[in-house]
């Protein structure tokens, strides 16, 4: 028979006390929050706050098999206002703010990747046809074409686009996560979402594009490198953040040079050069670099 | 005893049988006669049997019926309802041929060949059906290529307007008055197909619906109006 005082509890000395307000450490990635002060402003870009909401989220959806057609309908699960939100977000990048976390939220779409790619196709091909009439209005030698064969060239260069280079990078951040336990990882749909909605801003410049003059339009291949280069970098700066250095500048440096490779092709080769605009042709051109002239 | 207890649970659930009761030792007969057949107009040994001529001037009829509902469109169903393709083939074979003997330089800069119409029109077609009922909307795949084929018309007659312009001269003031038909008639089948499809979608997705047919009329109309003869 133990006596009471046997049964009394006694408080292990050697125990921790844990109170129910701090936060717990747990040695898992979702919920570790770090308490080095360089980390604080990265939860915003990472969202941990709702990383658990979306995860049961993610895995509510998507369960219809892939040879259904409701499997593909829960990728166009969007409303207007969503899709609008989404490209509102990609075309004023919040510094600080990943697109993914904040407007995808574990629903992307195929709607807007797909369609802004075909109104991109479709504009880049009709504002190069219409600059280089413009350019080449006055010449007698000049008849107009058409310059259909152009839509088909664009139509690839740029469903390549959207479609195998996401399809590289979530090859390369899966390899990489396999090695490195990285705390942000994106599924292949939400990298080609964030990829097709910040094509979004070419489309007003490619209209701009129009204008023939060599200045306004690297300004404005300038600017929207900017703005949807923003976008793609904090998307995927918190995703190679915690790798090799060299590797995690190295994949962003890669991401940006496609992207500008991207634009800075398109302009070259769907828009004419603006010519010359002289008079008399003793004016000689220094190294091949052009006069940029106003045009009439 | 077992009547006045049917009777009665079955006046809590029919009110107004309350008061009927049915002896069970009455046998009920009588005559039930279903009338066989459907009341179609054309059963099947009927329409074996008719003219030729009756058979091609129904799906004419219908055809032209549909036609003038593009001209006016109102918010019928006929155009929903029995759908049919050979409009949408009509147009589209003359539009492509059309298109042709537009300029074309040693260099293949030139407009549209008629594969390349052909296909722009239908794969358009289907992937802004694919689209519309990925987004949610309860309208049947050819119902919509019906609907969408029936509505390149008013751009059909603005090619045939625009080839008769070109007879007359290639100048400023053709190029204006192009410009003003194919404009007007984009926005005539814009407005006409959005009519016959804005109904069959979620309300909050309407302007994801349209946008795509928008975007299919103003490349259609641009190849229009990029067309320069020989």
């Amino acid at each position: 028979m133990a006596t009471a005082d046997e049964l009394k509890f006694q408080a292990n000395p050697d125990a921790t006390t844990i109170s129910i307000d701090e936060p717990v450490e747990i040695p898992k990635n979702q919920h570790s929050h770090r308490q080095e002060p360089g980390r604080e402003e990265d939860d915003e870009l990472l969202g941990t706050d709702d990383s658990d909401k979306t995860e049961l989220l993610a895995g509510q959806k998507k369960s219809a098999p892939f040879w259904t057609f409701d499997y593909y309908q829960t990728f166009f699960d969007v409303d207007t206002y969503q899709v609008l939100d989404r490209i509102k977000g990609s075309v004023f990048p919040v510094p600080g703010k990943n697109f993914v976390r904040l407007y995808i939220r574990s629903n992307p779409d195929l709607y807007g990747p797909f369609w802004i790619c075909a109104t991109l196709v479709f504009t880049i091909a009709v504002s190069g046809n219409l600059s280089n009439f413009f350019i080449h209005l006055g010449k007698p030698t000049y008849r107009y074409v058409p310059e259909f064969r152009k839509v088909s060239i664009a139509a690839t260069t740029i469903y390549a686009y959207a479609w195998l280079v996401p399809l590289a990078l979530w090859g390369f951040l899966m390899w990489r996560n396999s090695k490195v336990m990285n705390i942000v990882s994106y599924s292949f749909l939400e990298i080609v979402c964030v990829y097709g909605y910040s094509l979004f801003i070419y489309i007003p410049t490619a209209i701009l594009w129009i204008i023939p003059q060599k200045v306004v339009r690297w300004v404005l291949v300038v600017f929207s490198l900017c703005v949807s280069g923003s976008v793609l970098v904090m998307t995927f700066w918190p995703a190679v953040r915690d790798d090799n250095r060299r590797i995690a500048v190295a994949t962003v440096a890669t991401v940006l040079l496609l992207h500008a490779l991207l634009a800075v092709g398109c302009l070259a080769y769907f828009f004419d050069a603006p010519e010359l605009d002289i008079p008399a042709p003793i004016i000689p051109a220094h190294n091949g670099t052009t006069v940029i002239t106003k045009s009439h | 005893m077992a009547a006045a207890e049917g009777s009665g649970a079955g006046g809590s659930l029919f009110p107004g049988l309350a008061d009927v009761s049915i002896s069970q030792d009455i046998p009920v007969e009588g005559e039930i006669t279903v009338p066989v057949g459907s009341h179609s107009p054309d059963e099947d040994y009927s329409t074996l049997d008719e003219p030729v001529k009756d058979t091609i001037m129904r799906d004419l009829k219908a055809v032209g019926k549909k036609f003038v509902h593009v001209m006016y469109p109102r918010k019928s169903s006929a155009l929903l309802r029995d759908w049919d393709l050979w409009g949408p083939l009509v147009l589209c074979v003359s539009l492509a041929l059309m298109l042709q003997g537009g300029s074309a330089d040693s260099k293949d800069d030139g407009g549209p060949q008629f594969a390349e119409v052909f296909v722009i029109i239908w794969f358009g077609a289907v992937v802004i059906t694919l689209n519309s009922k990925l987004l949610g909307g309860t309208i049947s795949f050819f119902q919509s290529l019906c609907v969408l084929g029936y509505c390149v018309m008013p751009l059909t007659v603005a090619m045939l307007v625009c080839r008769l312009v070109l007879l007359a001269g290639a100048g400023t003031v053709s190029f204006i008055i192009r410009l003003i038909v194919v404009g007007a008639m984009f926005a005539w089948s814009t407005l006409a197909s959005t009519a016959f499809l804005a109904d069959s979608q979620p309300p909050n997705r309407k302007a994801l619906v349209v946008y795509p047919i928008f975007l299919f009329y103003f490349v259609i109309s641009w190849m229009i109006l990029t067309f320069t003869p020989q």
